[in-house]
């Protein structure tokens, strides 16, 4: 696996709630897990832009993105970090072609034939949104992320809505993402199973903290699931 | 039909459209700036685009006619250019616009206010400039509340009387469907007064149809 620095050094004030991410470390893939409302999502929603931290930085594999200090802050559609949100928010009034070809043109996609081989999605393209199953639009919203040219890909709880068969199913072709692509991930789970088959690193977050940051797999064998 | 009723139905329906395409570019504007970006003011500004529903309409024209009289702030710098607005067509396009607009404006800034927010954020993660997410994004997922309070805008334009008889007046070449049924009434022309009324009653029920279809298929829809 190639893996790339990354720094994650950042506080979020959201009212009454605080996010303290103090991290910088080497990974291909990195799961953050834990609890609902732990501070997941706001970890990927700082580091695609979306939402701003009150100071600190943020850098992927040498690329900052923020920085208080030096007063920058990308705006999202400079980061060149694909983003596929726990609802997937596959844009309703666009067939599935035109959500994947939406992002292109931005950075270096990988090509349009891998990803649709990967994914497995050629026969969906011409379909409506509001036709696919579960399934085929969580994969629809990673090739569209994918078809962006990210540097980084965040997948938000990726398989929560998705029956245990499904899952079964679907995660195979992120690990074809992560070892095909090469492009890094930071994926939220509730679920040790899939941390451990996607992930090298694993931060884990209670109540705005990481009070986890390890490598391998040491409290992966208990394969638990957080609720 | 006598010719000038014709002239006359024709004349209301075409300044209504032309008002209504006047009013869609700065209504999209305000309806998206007041759903999505707070700024300082913006009380004040929703107050002022509220205004011409809860004035009443001769107090707008009045407001108009000061304005864009030629001894007006506006009216004085259009008059230097050569443009002349208060009693010709532009007054009549003039009032209307300004007494659609807060209808098209509430309802294209709800169609906005119901977009979930992740569609325009997750474009911009794809590499989408603000411009780009507005175009391809939100406006098209508002594209039916937008066109609705555009018909709605269209129909309060063709149903105005206060603003445009004061800024306007009704003269031969002003006289709308509204101004046209006040003055035979007044001179006892109460046969032609009827078949504009009648007239009125027909574009308004299309109006109204219009904009119920393209409410219940956006409910379908989404």
């Amino acid at each position: 696996m190639a893996r790339v620095p990354i720094v994650l050094d950042f506080t979020v004030h959201q009212g009454p709630f605080t996010l303290e991410v103090h991290q910088r470390f080497e990974a291909q893939a990195v799961a953050l897990f834990g609890p609902s409302g732990a501070g997941k999502t706001t970890v990927l929603d700082s580091i695609a832009g979306l939402r701003r931290p009150s100071v600190g930085v943020i850098e992927v594999g040498g690329h900052v993105l923020f920085d208080s200090e030096r007063h920058l802050d990308l705006r999202p559609h400079a980061r060149h970090v694909g983003y596929v949100p726990q609802d997937v928010a596959l844009f309703p009034h666009m067939s599935v072609r035109k959500n994947i070809f939406y992002g292109i043109g931005r950075g270096v996609s990988p090509s349009l034939d891998t990803v649709l081989r990967l994914l497995e999605i050629s026969p969906l393209l011409d379909r409506r949104i509001t036709g696919l199953s579960g399934g085929e639009r969580q994969r629809v919203a990673i090739a569209r992320a994918l078809m962006s040219g990210p540097n980084l890909l965040l997948l938000d709880e990726p398989l929560a809505a998705v029956e245990q068969s499904l899952r079964e199913r679907i995660l195979p072709y992120i690990e074809c993402v992560r070892d095909e692509l090469k492009i890094p991930l930071i994926y939220v789970s509730h679920s040790l199973d899939e941390v451990r088959r996607i992930a090298d690193r694993l931060l884990t977050i209670e109540e705005g903290w990481v009070v986890e940051s390890t490598t391998g797999h040491p409290r992966l064998a208990e394969g638990r699931v957080l609720r | 039909m006598n010719p000038e009723l014709i002239r006359v139905v024709m004349f209301s329906v075409g300044m209504a459209t032309l008002a209504t395409v006047v009013m869609l570019p700065p209504g999209i504007a305000l309806a998206w700036v007041l759903a999505r970006r707070p700024f300082p003011g913006r009380t004040a500004v929703e107050t002022l685009v509220s205004l011409p529903l809860v004035l009443p309409p001769v107090a707008t024209g009045l407001i108009l006619l000061r304005l864009f009289g030629r001894l007006g702030p506006v009216g004085r710098w259009l008059d230097r250019l050569g443009i002349e607005v208060v009693f010709t067509w532009k007054a009549v396009v003039l009032a209307m616009a300004i007494m659609g607009l807060p209808l098209l404006v509430r309802a294209a800034r709800s169609g906005f206010e119901q977009i979930d927010r992740r569609y325009e954020q997750i474009a911009a993660t794809l590499g989408a400039r603000p411009a780009r997410v507005f175009l391809t994004i939100s406006l098209p997922l508002a594209s039916r509340a937008v066109m609705a309070g555009a018909v709605l805008g269209f129909s309060r334009a063709l149903g105005e009387f206060g603003a445009t008889v004061m800024i306007a007046g009704t003269l031969p070449g002003t006289r709308t469907l509204s101004t046209s049924i006040y003055a035979y009434t007044q001179t006892g022309q109460d046969a032609a007064a009827t078949v504009l009324l009648a007239a009125a009653v027909v574009v308004a029920v299309a109006a109204v149809v219009v904009s119920n279809r393209l409410s219940s298929a956006g409910h379908g829809d989404r």
